[in-house]
């Protein structure tokens, strides 16, 4: 019997399914060469478009003279709002229920915005042409702090809406707010901020950033007149959805639209929304009868395309004085810039931030979110985390660094007290969501011992000892977190966009010769898509990942889906894949058991076969059933072995982990460096391990270099001044640490294979990290909290403002 | 603005192209010579993406003007290595998981061809600041260095045989 039980090891490792560090099939193409961008897509007679863009923050627009442009050789169309309005694209819905102007409709609300539109034969004339445009502006006062939107000398920035007092979101009090999104109980925490024996207060500032992927955003639009087609190539994470609003902004009907999403180089929520550029690039194909492309350049991609973050978080975490916690108060004013272009579920105009109870089993809490508009690029998009749940981990786990420091406790003791202990799972949180499955004080006890938490502690005492007696420069940092996740929207009934409920999907066709082709509703910027959903795909089917193709991206052939942000993929269409194999593999048993001429109930499954139960000779495979299921007339059974799947998830899942980062900090020179970075985390069950820890490992540098130095910044007249790569900091080979990545593995109960998703993990817990080693080094001379990004020169403001300079 | 005819030796190959002076020689490859392995992700010679080989040297071609390159080698991740014979660097960043998104990877393992020629003994520290002129988003590096190390060393190795 040793023989058979080899052989099912054998064949379960050619499948090369769950579990697996299978290499990627993607690979070929890109280390060739090879990949096809949506810069790469050249078609005949193509036109270039690019932007004339406003250099005020705030201004009225008095005239555009387009003239001397149109004079130039080589120059097709210049499109202005003027030229929108008879088609009604002038303006376009945000995701966020708000609307948002594709040109410039009478004035411009942030620099950068789009003014004119200019289409010519090369990128060269085009850009010639946009210096020719002449805008006459009135200068307008420039709102760019929130805290100040509602003073009574205030500009009111969107005039289009300034008398109505409900948005989307509910009442607005002013023409400046948006809107206050309220979770919880305001009352009951309200009266634990008053009555508990301690309780720590902190304004957080999670700045305003950008997620900045490599390739920046880009469309080619081709108005095939002659069959009334639209073709539509672009940098979108969500290529279905940008289709039904093509359609019902364009008025062309969604099956004469055709979306492509073609290789995407990184998104990280930079691709999630609608840009003026699509809608201006589907125009002047429409105008001209030909292909028009418009690729932004970084400048255009950093100052207008949409932000992350900017979340202002005044909070209070209340306790006993023996460190269990009592209550959590939190009031965000968030900056959201001209336009609400947030991409959040319609529901959530705040995202998930109502995760910001975090890890801990707190009882009571309570939550208020005010949007505000600014001067500033319209955005809010979920930087490679889902839906705000990086600023709600960061909120929480600076507040807890904050309460250890009032109870004058450590730090990690304060956190294992409050865990949501295994037992409590699935645990209700106070503000409102049903956490599937965890084990955090496991997952705790392997992060402090792998990095020998208490000698970390000892040698940090000494180090402050030997700072004060002048023995050395340097401090040391323990930055300690532990994220819980929400990741996987929908549930379609809590979670919408544009009133498309958040499913996903995946349909797979069985060839006759047992290889397969399964096209799936997400698309992957690097996630190893094609990899991976071939993984869960051949555990559940028994056909070998390397004969199974993965097709997304093309809405002509791929399924209605939601797309691919917020961690979705593998907890949504990831469970779609699982669903669909199992129809595959409901058919297949009836058809084997044809062949075999038994009862259905009389086989089973094994790897990749069905097998007469105590008869193990007898056995039809996945392929010699395939092949049956085109060639053979089976009684009741349809030809063919294909299946569909939408699958709308009952929960969402929750990853979690726990990071530890020990950070060396010249008290001097403000160079702060990371010495060790230990990363654990829990995403249920692992589909292919050499992806997940190449996601960690670029997350982390994502959150190295949010927390570290990256930052849209704004002078006070609305000036970008973070708006190239020479000041918007991506770290280099140079500054990024190796990181030591670790697991433990609680599979999602309500997921058919038990993932949860893992992509955005890092930059969610590696944030506070981070951010927690530099405070916690200057926590022994009376630092409670200082704001990132921890760039050199505040790491050394920070320290002189401490008197550590002398 | 008128154009000029100039002639480049781009993978190997002679090749005539029409630019303007100020025309940019990753437009030129990209656009006209059909040349796409490169891309373009700054256009200010931060990022690394365009990064090519001009005459023996690691060039960010969004930097040279097209007229510049008249007359020189032009290397490019497409003449590296093709699909019968993978160059040693593309198949160790496949093994590696050195890649994601793929959009910095022609610029990132055509600058590692460049830093191997110069060094073919490199430690962790000579990759590391090595590749620093080349951005990448996704991967954190870590799986690149081990990458271009691990093809250091079997480059090592078939000279030895050699």
């Amino acid at each position: 019997m040793s023989a058979t039980a080899e052989s099912v090891q054998d064949r379960k490792a050619a499948l090369k399914g769950l579990g697996t560090s299978r290499k990627r099939v993607e690979d070929a193409r890109f280390t060739q060469g090879k990949g096809n961008y949506v810069d790469d897509i050249k078609l005949p007679g193509m036109l270039f478009g690019d932007f004339v863009r406003s250099q005020h923050a705030h201004a009225r627009v008095k005239s555009i003279d387009t003239s001397k442009a149109m004079e130039l050789p080589g120059v097709v169309a210049v499109l202005t709002a003027a030229d929108l309005e008879p088609l009604n694209l002038h303006w376009m819905p945000t995701l966020a229920g708000d609307k948002q102007m594709v040109l410039a409709d009478g004035k411009v609300l942030f620099q950068g915005q789009e003014v004119a539109f200019v289409v010519a034969e090369d990128r060269y004339i085009a850009a010639d042409a946009v210096d020719l445009v002449k805008v006459d502006y009135e200068e307008l006062p420039v709102l760019v702090d929130p805290f100040k939107a509602e003073l009574s000398d205030a500009p009111i920035l969107r005039e289009d809406i300034k008398d109505e007092t409900e948005g989307a979101h509910g009442a607005r009090r002013h023409p400046n707010h948006i809107f206050t999104w309220e979770q919880g109980d305001q009352a009951a925490t309200e009266a634990i901020m008053k009555e508990a024996p301690v309780v720590a207060e902190e304004m957080v500032y999670y700045h305003r950033t950008h997620p900045c992927p490599m390739e920046t955003c880009g469309s080619v639009a081709s108005m095939d007149k002659v069959n009334g087609k639209l073709t539509l190539w672009g940098t979108f994470q969500a290529p279905h959805v940008v289709r039904t609003v093509a359609s019902l902004l364009s008025g062309i009907a969604e099956h004469n639209i055709r979306v492509v999403s073609p290789d995407i180089g990184g998104g990280f929520g930079n691709k999630v929304g609608v840009y003026p550029g699509y809608v201006c690039s589907i125009v002047a194909s429409i105008v001209t009868g030909v292909p028009v492309k418009w690729v932004e350049d970084r400048m255009e991609n950093l100052s207008a395309t949409a932000f992350a973050r900017d979340y202002h978080m005044n909070g209070k975490i209340a306790a006993t004085e023996d460190g269990k916690i009592l209550g959590l108060w939190c009031h965000t004013t968030a900056d959201h810039g001209a336009f609400d272009a947030c991409a959040d579920p319609t529901k959530y105009p705040a995202g998930f931030m109502n995760i910001c109870t975090g890890s801990y089993d707190i009882p009571t809490a309570y939550l208020a979110v005010d949007g505000i508009y600014t001067n500033k690029a319209p955005g809010g998009v979920a930087y490679r985390c889902s839906f705000r749940v990086t600023e709600a981990a960061y909120f929480i786990e600076r507040m807890i660094e904050v309460l250890a420091i009032k109870l004058n406790m450590d730090a990690a003791e304060l956190r294992a007290k409050n865990f949501i202990r295994k037992e409590q799972f699935p645990y209700q949180s106070a503000l409102g969501w049903e956490y599937d499955s965890g084990d955090y004080h496991t997952a705790w006890n392997k992060a402090l011992e792998a990095v020998d938490y208490k000698g970390l502690r000892a040698e940090q005492a000494q180090q402050v000892n030997d700072f004060k007696a002048g023995k050395t420069r340097k401090l040391m940092g323990i930055g300690l977190c532990h994220f819980t996740e929400i990741v996987g929207a929908g549930p379609v009934k809590n979670c919408d966009i544009l009133g498309m409920g958040m499913f996903d999907s995946c349909e797979i066709r069985i060839h006759p010769t047992g290889s397969a082709l399964a096209r799936l509703g997400t698309i992957s910027q690097g996630q190893g898509h094609a990899t991976t959903f071939a993984q869960i795909l051949a555990t559940e089917i028994g056909i070998s990942a390397d004969e199974i193709t993965i097709e997304e991206g093309d809405t002509d052939t791929a399924p209605y889906g939601l797309g691919t942000y917020g961690s979705r993929s593998t907890p949504v269409a990831g469970a779609a894949t699982a669903m669909a194999g199992r129809k595959i593999r409901a058919k297949a048993q009836m058809i084997a058991a044809y062949l075999l001429e038994v009862h259905d109930n009389d086989i089973e499954w094994e790897v990749d076969r069905f097998v007469v139960k105590g008869a193990p000779e007898r056995f039809k495979t996945m392929k010699e059933i395939a092949f049956a299921s085109y060639n053979q007339a089976i009684p009741g059974v349809e030809p063919g072995l294909e299946a569909v799947s939408y699958y709308d998830p009952p929960n969402m899942t929750y990853p979690f982990g726990a990071y530890i980062c020990v950070m060396d900090i010249d008290v001097d020179t403000g160079v702060s460096d990371v010495r060790k970075f230990y990363a654990l985390d829990d995403c249920g069950t692992r589909i292919n391990p050499m992806i997940i820890e190449g996601q960690v490992h670029g997350g982390l540098t994502e959150a190295l270099a949010i927390a570290m130095g990256q930052e849209i910044a704004y002078d006070e007249l609305g000036n970008v001044k973070t708006g190239t790569l020479m000041d918007f900091f991506i770290p280099t080979s140079w500054e990024t640490p190796n990181y030591q990545t670790d697991f433990t593995e609680t599979p999602s109960p309500h997921h058919p294979i038990g993932a949860k998703g893992v992509g955005e993990s890092p930059n969610v817990g590696g944030v506070p990290a981070f951010s927690n080693a530099i405070n916690d080094a200057f926590r022994a001379f009376g630092l409670t909290h200082t704001n990132m990004p921890h760039d050199h020169w505040r790491v050394w403001k920070t320290a002189n403002d401490l008197g550590l300079h002398g | 603005m008128s154009k000029q005819t100039i002639t480049l030796n781009v993978n190997g190959k002679s090749v005539a192209a029409e630019a303007e002076s100020r025309e940019l020689l990753i437009h030129v490859l990209r656009e006209q010579l059909e040349i796409t392995g490169p891309h373009i992700g700054c256009e200010t010679s931060h990022c690394g993406a365009c990064t090519v080989d001009i005459d023996g040297m690691s060039v960010k071609s969004c930097t040279v003007f097209a007229v510049q390159a008249q007359g020189k080698e032009i290397t490019t991740i497409e003449g590296l290595g093709n699909p019968d014979k993978l160059h040693v660097l593309q198949e160790k960043f496949r093994e590696h998981h050195g890649l994601q998104c793929g959009y910095c990877t022609p610029g990132m393992i055509t600058r590692a061809h460049r830093l191997l020629e110069e060094n073919p003994n490199p430690t962790e520290e000579d990759v590391r600041f090595g590749i620093a002129g080349n951005l990448c988003r996704c991967t954190g590096y870590q799986n690149i260095v081990k990458a271009v190390l691990a093809a250091a060393e079997e480059l090592k190795q078939g000279e030895n045989v050699a």
